[in-house]
Formats: structure tokens, C-alpha cells, sequence
């Protein structure tokens, strides 16, 4: 990425579309990624939500959006935009509205949508071939009704249903889950690297086709941070390797950003609540042991 | 024109005359005939619609329900499991104020599962905000579809509406069927106008955003009910209308040879047709008997009930659904809506035709036997499963067969 692009996308995310003063949780790495990419969507879309932190910022008689919205539930938010992209389509062709009333159909969930409940609605979206972009903020739990195991919650992490030794299994790989549908691009990214969100986001708004963008959305009331490291965590979830930034689009899966020298899990690990059975009161060396493990296989296998 | 049609195509022509621009599918016995009619017309471009294949009914309540609040007139139609695997978005879609047509193709619930019809399907539906129309033939399958479509658009009421008709009984059965032309139906049914409640770039719209507490939320779920306590007289207008514009009627309540009539069958759906052979069979006899067949279930017509049945002696009420733990739905609701009046006739309760069982003839006789005794003796019966020994016997050796304790006792 040059200084060029840099420059350029950093002047785009100063727009500030988004209204202020939403009801998120302060330091919600979820709405830093959110003013970014409306900024770079712009109004002329409709935004298909399904039930979770997001669902909040719209709140009767009040939206931060200047643009569109729709609430359908939990597992349909995909369907609500095909029905929007077919009417707007038949609108169309049937010169019922001109071109610049056209809009783009944005579906924003989080990752218990995502990953779990909303699956079958995307997949079946992403084989019909559905001209949609699909922002997934991903918390790793359930988030807005007080953080809850998620398919998308990582190995360890404690949540209000795995208290104890925190959750037994690995966080979901939705990223691969997508690219298996060949799909027209899948991307992550996250709020704290705005000149990499904002590539992919254009370059995503340049194709059409089934588009997700998969944010990681650092999140100080689930797991456990103060709200004004938000930032410092999740440049540590890319430096340390945890949270990769890559991208899918023509059959090629493509690193955006190689950490070159990782720094070890326990860094992004510390500084969060729900990790904190893994280090107090006794060091569980085993367990940090395996998780750096499975950050290490991740990037031996990355040319 | 006249042509011979199953209930599933009286369906799929209402869509076609409408000229719906979207059609949100999934397949389902005994429905699939619908969607598969229309899918076949938007091949051959004999209707110029949009049909996207869904992955689930859920799905595809919520996709037509998004179409239709960005401005197009949307059909769909679904059964049994389906409507209720989509019940979630039907409060949904109701709550988006979003007029569309549903038409739901009567089944029995799982489990155990099976294809033929009963009630128990749509009226799981009935508090969800969706208006209810039910057919007993074919033309009123077509006429019902046409007729849903002036109802939900109309800006007084703004509410989808589920048209049902019966599995394999309606849904198979050919009849004759009037098929008026695209001008006389368009000169009934004008043009869909959305509204400015509608999804275009540069004039954005917030639907269905939250609400917090509950006072802007029984605030707009209370609007929901008032629109549709004012789709009753919509419908009264709008069937003056339609019988005006197609010569034919079609009032919310069909009341056949009630005029005199001291007993009542009361009872939705096709099977009502064979009540009214019976109805005929006992005026013969000399029994002043009649019945009445709501079309329209919501709103439910309480006030013309309460007309209909003001000093009448008793009331059959037949029930092809079972409120677990309850009995019939009907009854009950029948029941409240009679309770304020003074002179009420005696009501019995009959629970018959579960999973496309039959309802004999001879069971009609002695159905309005029992309540011509019950008027005699003052007392209602005790509600009552339409089942015969017979029946229970062929069963019992399902069980040994099975070989079930129950069956070897």
C-alpha cells in the first residue's frame, strides 16, 4: 500500500456519515470499524440488520444512518437484501425508478448471526449469487445481551456460558466457510487499520456479487478491557497473528499485512478479562502453549 | 372465460392477474403446484415477474416482505411446517406494515407428520397481524387472491393477507373457474402505490428500527390492531365491490339457507361443502338447519356472528384444528364473541376432519341431532372428537402391528 492510498482513504474515514452519539458501549471497536466503512458505502444504501449490538443504533424516532435501514431478526438478514435487490431490480427494469434511485443492500450483523444462526439464510444468498455486501462486526460472543459463547468466541476465551475453563473449541472459520461458496470477495479487517479496511472496502464496492466484509470488533464490556485501549488491542490482535488481515476474491486467498516478527499471543491475551483464568492464579502454561501453537501453524502455512 | 382448475391454479392465475412483480418461493406439499405454475409462466414470459427460489420459508417471508416495503407487489404461497417455520417473520412483515398476499395451502402439523389438510396451520397464524381469508372452491380461491391484494393495499388498512385453502380437497380438486380478463381485473385492482414508506436511493427510510419500553411499542402493535378492526369494513366495502365489478359474491360471511334456519353448522374450508349437502339433505327432511362459513377470520367478523346468530336455538361449531389442552379454536372464539349477547343460541363443540379425515354425511345428521337435543334439554354437550369405533379398532391393530403395549392390552 503506498503512502498515496493512505493518504486517500484516510481523508475518506474524516467524513463522519455516521451520526454521533449512538447508544454503543464506549471504545466499541465494532462502530470505530462502522464509521469507516459508512463513510465509504455512503447513503445510497439500505442497511439489513439482523438482532444484536448494532440493532441499538437505531432506535425510534432516532438513526444515525442518513441512508436507509431495515430491522428483519436474527437468521434472515440475507433474505430481507435479496428481497430489497429484487424489487430494486424489477423497479428498474420495469423503469418504475431511475438508475441514481438505485441502492446497495447492506446486510450488518454480528457474529452470532454470522457464524450461527444467519448461516443458512448467507449461504443460500451467496449461491443465488446476490449482489450484496455483508458486514459482519465479530465480538466473538453474543454481545448485546451481555456476551455469551458465540461460534465465533476463540479457544479459552470465558463468556457467561463458559465461565469456568472458558470455551473448549476453536472460534469458527467463517472466512474459509465464505471462500468455499466462491463467492466474488471475502475480506477481513479491523477498525484499528483503517487504510487496509478501507482498500478492501472499495475494492469490494468495485465488484459485484456476494461480499463480505469480516471485521474483528474488540468489544471493553465483553471481554474485559478498558475502553481506552480498544486501539492498543486490536493492533495487537493483527501483531500478534491473531487476527489475520487477508483477502479472497478470484479463487486466490491473499495476505494483506504478514506480521514479520509476531509478538507472542500473551501480549493480546493479558489485556483482556476473559483471558485472565489463563494467567491468574497460576500461569496455565499448557493452554497459552497450544494457543501460540495454533498461531504459529496458521502462519507456517502462509507463503 | 371459464377453465378447469385445481385449487393451486385458481392460485397461481389470482398471482398472474395481479400482475404481482415478485414471487419469493419455496417448495411444500400440496403447494408446489402453485409455484411451480407460476415459475413455468415466468419462463415462457407469459408474466413478467421475478421468481427467486428461497432456502427456507423463513426466508422467504422475509425477502417478500423486504420487496414489498421497497414498492412491488409480491406473491407467495406456503403449508403446514412451512408457515410455521416462517412464523417469526410473519409478525415481522405484519409489524412492517407491508401489503402482500400469502396464500397458505392447508396441512396437518408434524408430528406424527402427514399431508392432509386441517386448521391447525393457519390458525397458528391468526394473532400474527396477517388478515385471514379462507376458500371453500376454486373461484373463491382466485376471487379471495384478487380481493387480498385491494385489502392489504388499501392505505386505510396496510397489512398482509394469508388466503387459505385446503390440501389435496381444494388444492388438487378441479372445478370450473371464471377467469376474468387482465382490463376487468385491472379496472378492480388498480396499480400498486407504495407510498412513500419505501426504499429509494436519496430519500431514506428507517423500517422497523427498535423501540425502547413499552409505550412506543403498544403504541404501534395497538395501530397494527386498529388497521385491522378497519380491514373489516374494508372488506364489507370492497366485497360490495367486487360482486358489483364480477358479479359474484363474496361477503365476509357465506350464510346458506339461514334464513329461518333454528340450528347452525358453523364451520371454514372446503369441508364446509359437505355441510351444505347435508344442510340440504335436512331442509328435506324438514329440518330447519343452515350454515355459515366465514371467509374472513381476521378480523374476525364478530359483529355479523352476533347478527347472524342472535336468536338462533343452537350452533354446531365444526373444528378442523385441536388447541392442545383446549379443543376446537372456532368454538372459543365464537364462544367470546357471544357471550355479551342476551338471547345466544346453545353452542356444541365438534372437533372433526384432523390430517384430511373425513366428515361423513351421516355425521352431519348426527351432529345437528345432538343440538337439536341439547336445545330441548337446555344443556350444551360436552365438546366432541368426530371419531368412529371402527376407527379406533383399525388403529389398535396399527399398534399390534407396531407392537406397542397399548396395542397388546
Amino acid at each position: 500500500m503506498s503512502e498515496q492510498d493512505c493518504a486517500g482513504t484516510g481523508k475518506a474515514t474524516r467524513q463522519g456519515l455516521l451520526g454521533a452519539g449512538t447508544p454503543m458501549c464506549a471504545g466499541c471497536g465494532g462502530l470505530q470499524a462502522l464509521h469507516q466503512i459508512y463513510d465509504l458505502v455512503g447513503d445510497k444504501t439500505v442497511f439489513v440488520n439482523a438482532a444484536g449490538c448494532m440493532t441499538l443504533l437505531s432506535i425510534y424516532p432516532f438513526t444515525p444512518f442518513p441512508g436507509s435501514w431495515l430491522y428483519t431478526a436474527m437468521a434472515c438478514a440475507p433474505a430481507g437484501a435479496q428481497g430489497v435487490r429484487d424489487a430494486l431490480d424489477v423497479l428498474l427494469a420495469k423503469g418504475r425508478i431511475q438508475p441514481e434511485q438505485d441502492q446497495l443492500p447492506v446486510v450488518l450483523t454480528g457474529d452470532g448471526s454470522a457464524y450461527g444462526m444467519g448461516l443458512s439464510a448467507t449461504s443460500a444468498a451467496i449461491d443465488r449469487g446476490l449482489d450484496f455486501l455483508y458486514i459482519c462486526y465479530d465480538n466473538e460472543g453474543y454481545g448485546n445481551t451481555g456476551h455469551q459463547y458465540s461460534a465465533a468466541t476463540p479457544a479459552g476465551a470465558r463468556t457467561a456460558t463458559s465461565r469456568v475453563d472458558g470455551y473448549a473449541g476453536i472460534k469458527k472459520d467463517l472466512f474459509a466457510i465464505w471462500s468455499a461458496h466462491r463467492p466474488a470477495y471475502v475480506a477481513t479487517a479491523i477498525g484499528t487499520e483503517p487504510a487496509d479496511l478501507a482498500r478492501k472496502l472499495k475494492k469490494a464496492l468495485s465488484l459485484s456479487g456476494p461480499r463480505l466484509l469480516l471485521v474483528l470488533a474488540p468489544c471493553p464490556t465483553g471481554w474485559g478491557f478498558e475502553p481506552a485501549r480498544m486501539v492498543e488491542l486490536g493492533k495487537l490482535a493483527v501483531k500478534t497473528g491473531i487476527w489475520p488481515l487477508k483477502e479472497y476474491s478470484d479463487g486466490q486467498v491473499r495476505h494483506t499485512q504478514v506480521p514479520a516478527r509476531r509478538k507472542p499471543v500473551t501480549d493480546y491475551l493479558q489485556l483482556q478479562g476473559r483471558f485472565r483464568h489463563l494467567f491468574a492464579p497460576v500461569r496455565d502454561t499448557d493452554k497459552l502453549t497450544a494457543l501460540q501453537r495454533q498461531v504459529d501453524d496458521y502462519w507456517e502455512h502462509i507463503d | 372465460m371459464r377453465k378447469l382448475l385445481t385449487g393451486n391454479k385458481a392460485a397461481a392465475w389470482g398471482a398472474r392477474l395481479a400482475e404481482v412483480d415478485y414471487l419469493p418461493v419455496f417448495p411444500i406439499t400440496p403447494q408446489t403446484e402453485i409455484i411451480e405454475t407460476l415459475a413455468e409462466w415466468v419462463d415462457r414470459g407469459e408474466l413478467d415477474a421475478r421468481l427467486t427460489t428461497l432456502e427456507s420459508e423463513h426466508s422467504m417471508v422475509t425477502a417478500a416482505g423486504a420487496a414489498a416495503a421497497t414498492g412491488v407487489r409480491v406473491f407467495t404461497a406456503t403449508s403446514s411446517q412451512g408457515l410455521l417455520y416462517a412464523m417469526e417473520m410473519l409478525y415481522n412483515v405484519a409489524g412492517w406494515r407491508v401489503p402482500l398476499v400469502l396464500v397458505n395451502v392447508s396441512r396437518g402439523l408434524s408430528a406424527p407428520i402427514t399431508l392432509e389438510p386441517d386448521h391447525n396451520d393457519v390458525l397458528a397464524a391468526r394473532d400474527s397481524g396477517f388478515l385471514q381469508l379462507h376458500c371453500a372452491t376454486c373461484q373463491e380461491v382466485l376471487d379471495s387472491v384478487l380481493l387480498a391484494y385491494r385489502l392489504a393495499e388499501d392505505k386505510r388498512v396496510r397489512l398482509p393477507v394469508l388466503v387459505n385453502l385446503d390440501g389435496f380437497y381444494l388444492s388438487f380438486t378441479r372445478e370450473p373457474v371464471i377467469l376474468p380478463s387482465r382490463e376487468q381485473v385491472r379496472a378492480f385492482l388498480p396499480a400498486f402505490d407504495a407510498g412513500s414508506n419505501r426504499f429509494r436511493g436519496g430519500e431514506p427510510v428507517s423500517q422497523a428500527v427498535a423501540v425502547l419500553g413499552g409505550g412506543p411499542y403498544s403504541y404501534f402493535r395497538y395501530q397494527t390492531h386498529l388497521a385491522a378492526v378497519e380491514a373489516g369494513e374494508v372488506f364489507d366495502e370492497l366485497s360490495e365491490a367486487f360482486s358489483n365489478h364480477f358479479d359474484r359474491g363474496f361477503k365476509a360471511i357465506e350464510d346458506y339457507r339461514c334464513e329461518d334456519a333454528e340450528i347452525l353448522f358453523v364451520m371454514i374450508g372446503s369441508f364446509a361443502t359437505k355441510a351444505r349437502e347435508a344442510v340440504d339433505r335436512l331442509r328435506d327432511a324438514g329440518q330447519k338447519v343452515g350454515l355459515l362459513r366465514p371467509r374472513l377470520l381476521r378480523p374476525f367478523p364478530a359483529r355479523e356472528f352476533v347478527r347472524l346468530l342472535s336468536g338462533r336455538a343452537g350452533v354446531a361449531v365444526i373444528d378442523q384444528n385441536l388447541s392442545t389442552g383446549l379443543g376446537g379454536i372456532l368454538y372459543t372464539e365464537l364462544a367470546a364473541a357471544l357471550y355479551p349477547v342476551p338471547r345466544r343460541p346453545i353452542l356444541a363443540s365438534f372437533i372433526g376432519g384432523l390430517g384430511g379425515r373425513d366428515i361423513t354425511a351421516g355425521e352431519f345428521y348426527a351432529m345437528a341431532e345432538q343440538v337439536r337435543q341439547a336445545v330441548e334439554t337446555g344443556q350444551a354437550p360436552p365438546p366432541r372428537l368426530l371419531f368412529t369405533d371402527q376407527e379406533m379398532q383399525t388403529v389398535r391393530g396399527l399398534q399390534r402391528i407396531a407392537g406397542s403395549e397399548e396395542g397388546e392390552s
